[in-house]
């Protein structure tokens, strides 16, 4: 018996030009007292999907084929017919909590205006149902909390009011649209917790959309793959992930950054590139690094591992001299960094960023992006040697010459982070920091931008300062690893042996967080 | 393709704006043409005799003519010779249109000023100087706005903090009171004079709108980016975030061209404009509440027209390049 039927499901985009698909004809089945994981990279239209179930598209969005809630056509439903729907019968949560709560309002109003709507409670009832559901959502001062502004709650707890608000009127089905993507991993390991919990005790069914394949073996028990609006694979989550038939999932599952993978780990002594000695910064009373020291041996690989707020990214940036230190020093090739030349420093040291929509000038084409960096430089005899060098560089990091010409919204998330490489590499820095480099990218395209680092480490001898909050990520890549917490450097040691052996209790709550496909 | 092509393209599909593009063309042609001394050259001739109407109304030749006679007439009832009345007569009859230079019309296109001057070519005339003043104000003060804005916003603290005491003694000062104390110290006419006045007085806005900008550009990645290549701070402020800015430039700047036009027609109706022996749309509204007690409508309407349809022009042109710069309003 299915709670939910998708049944041919096409939802396709009007545009100026032609019409966009994004799904194309899509059946699946959500049955009774289950979760339905549904995986993809970006672009393969899980989540318009899900808006279409609830009739949240655009009208820009032509939505065909049936939807089948409890032997309705969703599709066909009228406007209030759907909203006497959402919140009650279907709900859902979002990706980023502090943007799907509202600012002015207190927690305990938010979910009690649900309570209100729905089912038609008194504002003194209301709030004991409020206070309740807090309870439930694992929060050990509801009362102080139902007062509380969104701002005056961490992420996770966010989400958990989102989470609260959802399950407010017992909906038979909840949409998790990338529940915890936005929050740490320990953070996530809770609310995965709890989600599968809160499935179980009320007999709920779920289907829960994520591009992060470790964490569907948490919550769910069928999983369907989609790429670019077509299934895939769907089946049970053992069967699929165990023995995939598709070439997609293999591909998927192959990518996927492994803890239990091997770390490069090379061995021998080697000459320092950088070090630092207690490198400190403030920003007013904050203390976002508090005396950091490491070394950076040539053509090596240290890890950078934290949670958001734990000051790598602020590190970095200290590091390639981007921020000014409050305290500390470094020291490139033994040699204080404040007494090198800005020029040769930056020469030397240079930092590739997260985001990639970001990181590129949307003004500049990709050949005058590469080519700034000679002319401040003068690298190059002229502009034609210069021309010459940037499309060298674009093949190396594999893209056509044909490229020099395009601007930054013409490509792709990972061809722009490929363009930031490439940029870097005009430079031919000794040290570079690759700050979050891969994260913002599709788990394939994040393993051949991994690999394409690794073959540009050894082919120029250089050494990364690989930051990042993936931990599966950072062992794949360093040597050495450092986790940092709070702005200090609790742990530091050979990769192999931090993850094997993790002396930190930080260190072992981080690991133990990380979720495993099965 | 560039974010600009991409900017003109979706320019191209606005109907309403490419219209408004090309009368605003239209206008700066003639504004040119009018510079350049092809039309309207001839403005101040008297060609017809004084509130010469339109032609399309026929002439008041005859009704003139009896005017002239009856004030004649009731000179003589006192039965003093008046020792001036010969001259007197003749400057009536000057004013009116019959004297000696028969050559000029009973009639004009459509209608004449008191001196007999052609509105049409008047109007024509008074758009190179409205026009001229509109665009040389707004690009003085969108070039000071972004100046001081870039400033203030790029290198903050005390920078910053004097640029915001600049900008607190400019706006606490009413606009008109603030503009006619310029025009007072400057104590000199003409079209320089009120460019200076406007450009000088009229960058506040812009300077707050392109601070901010800054403010939120320049912590963007891709200046972090160019920051780590080693690209100097003029390079990033003008090289990097200017051209991520320049559509708020543009469109602030099409804005205060409208906004300096009506200004410009202010200052000259309350006598702090151009000069006698320029023309602006301001002046010319200027002669109007007694033309009006008369009935002489022409030269109002002559103005009012040409300065409506080009301000409600460049208001909507500037409403279709923000719509095409910036997407995201739509």
């Amino acid at each position: 018996m299915s709670v939910l039927s998708v049944r041919n499901l096409k939802v396709t985009f009007e545009s100026r030009e032609e019409p966009v698909p994004a799904v194309r004809a899509i059946s699946f089945e959500i049955p009774e007292h289950s979760t339905v994981a549904l995986v993809g990279e970006s672009g393969s239209g899980k989540s318009v999907t899900a808006l279409s179930i609830l009739g949240l598209l655009p009208a820009t969005a032509d939505v065909r084929g049936e939807v089948l809630y409890e032997g309705r056509n969703l599709i066909k439903a009228t406007r209030p017919e759907l909203r006497a729907l959402r919140g009650a019968g279907i709900s859902m949560i979002f990706q980023e909590p502090m943007s799907s709560l509202n600012p002015v309002f207190s927690v305990g109003f938010q979910i009690g205006e649900v309570l209100r709507a729905h089912r038609g409670l008194s504002r003194r009832e209301a709030r004991a149902a409020s206070l309740q559901l807090l309870e439930e959502v694992n929060f050990s001062n509801p009362r102080t909390k139902l007062d509380a502004y969104p701002h005056q709650l961490s992420g996770g707890e966010q989400q958990r009011v989102m989470i609260a608000m959802a399950i407010a009127c017992e909906p038979k089905l909840l949409i998790a649209d990338e529940p915890t993507s936005a929050l740490d991993v320990t953070v996530q390991k809770q609310i995965l917790e709890l989600i599968a919990e809160l499935q179980r005790r009320r007999r709920m069914s779920m289907l829960f959309i994520t591009h992060d394949l470790s964490v569907v073996g948490a919550v769910a028990e069928q999983v369907v793959v989609m790429r670019e609006g077509e299934i895939r694979e769907q089946g049970d989550v053992a069967q699929v992930f165990g023995t995939p038939r598709d070439d997609y999932t293999r591909v998927l599952l192959a990518a996927r950054p492994r803890l239990d993978a091997p770390s490069p780990a090379r061995s021998g002594e080697e000459t320092v590139v950088f070090e630092a000695r207690g490198l400190a910064k403030d920003f007013g009373k904050v203390k976002a690094v508090k005396g950091a020291s490491f070394r950076v041996a040539r053509g090596r690989t240290l890890g950078l591992v934290g949670e958001s707020g734990s000051g790598k990214t602020t590190l970095g940036l200290l590091v390639a001299r981007l921020h000014q230190a409050s305290g500390g020093s470094g020291l490139l090739h033994g040699q204080d960094a404040v007494a090198v030349p800005p020029k040769v420093f930056k020469r030397a040291v240079q930092i590739v960023f997260q985001n990639p929509y970001a990181s590129l000038n949307p003004r500049f084409s990709a050949g005058e992006i590469l080519m700034e960096p000679m002319r401040i430089h003068g690298i190059g005899a002229g502009e034609a040697e210069r021309r010459g060098l940037a499309a060298e560089l674009l093949a190396r990091v594999g893209l056509p010459s044909s490229a020099l010409f395009k601007y930054p919204h013409e490509f792709s998330g990972g061809q722009r982070q490929r363009i930031a490489i490439a940029r870097s590499l005009t430079l031919r820095p000794q040290l570079l920091i690759c700050d979050e480099a891969v994260s913002a990218l599709d788990v394939s395209i994040q393993a051949q931008l991994l690999n394409l680092l690794r073959d540009l480490q050894d082919e120029y001898a250089m050494s990364y300062l690989f930051i990042s909050h993936d931990l599966a990520v950072v062992k794949s890549m360093a040597d050495e690893v450092m986790v940092m917490k709070d702005g200090e450097i609790v742990e530091m040691a050979g990769a192999e042996q931090l993850y094997s052996d993790p002396k930190h209790p930080y260190t072992r709550t981080l690991l133990a967080s990380v979720p495993s496909l099965r | 393709m560039s974010l600009w092509r991409l900017a003109w393209r979706r320019f191209r599909r606005d109907r309403v704006g490419l219209v408004s593009l090309v009368i605003v063309i239209a206008f700066v042609a003639l504004a040119c043409a009018s510079a350049a001394g092809w039309v309207a050259r001839d403005w101040a001739e008297e060609a017809g005799v004084s509130y010469a109407p339109p032609r399309f109304l026929g002439s008041p030749a005859v009704e003139a003519t009896v005017q002239g006679e009856a004030i004649v007439r009731s000179q003589e009832t006192h039965g003093i010779p008046d020792p001036l009345a010969e001259d007197l007569a003749e400057i009536q009859k000057d004013l009116l249109g019959l004297s000696g230079t028969a050559s000029r019309a009973g009639t004009l296109v459509f209608g004449g000023d008191k001196w007999g001057r052609d509105v049409v070519k008047k109007a024509i005339k008074g758009t190179e100087t409205s026009l001229v003043v509109g665009l040389a104000a707004a690009a003085l003060a969108a070039f000071l706005g972004t100046l001081f804005g870039a400033a203030a916003g790029y290198y903050g603290r005390w920078v910053d903090d004097f640029f915001n005491w600049l900008y607190s003694v400019f706006t606490s000062i009413p606009y008109l009171l603030l503009v006619l104390a310029v025009a007072a110290v400057l104590n000199q006419k003409g079209t320089v004079t009120v460019v200076l006045i406007l450009g000088l007085t009229g960058w506040t806005g812009i300077f707050r709108l392109i601070r901010a900008e800054y403010l939120k550009h320049k912590v963007r990645e891709y200046v972090l980016a160019a920051d780590a290549i080693g690209a100097s701070d003029a390079r990033r402020m003008f090289a990097h975030i200017l051209p991520n800015v320049g559509h708020v430039v543009l469109v602030q700047l099409s804005l205060h061209v409208v906004l300096f036009i009506k200004s410009e027609v202010i200052l000259s109706f309350l006598g702090f404009g151009v000069g006698v022996d320029t023309v602006s749309w301001g002046s010319m509204l200027a002669e109007a509440p007694s033309e009006l007690i008369l009935g002489m409508w022409w030269q109002v309407a002559a103005a009012t027209l040409a300065m409506a349809l080009a301000v409600t022009a460049f208001s909507l042109f500037t409403d279709s390049v923000r719509d095409a710069l910036d997407p995201r309003l739509q």
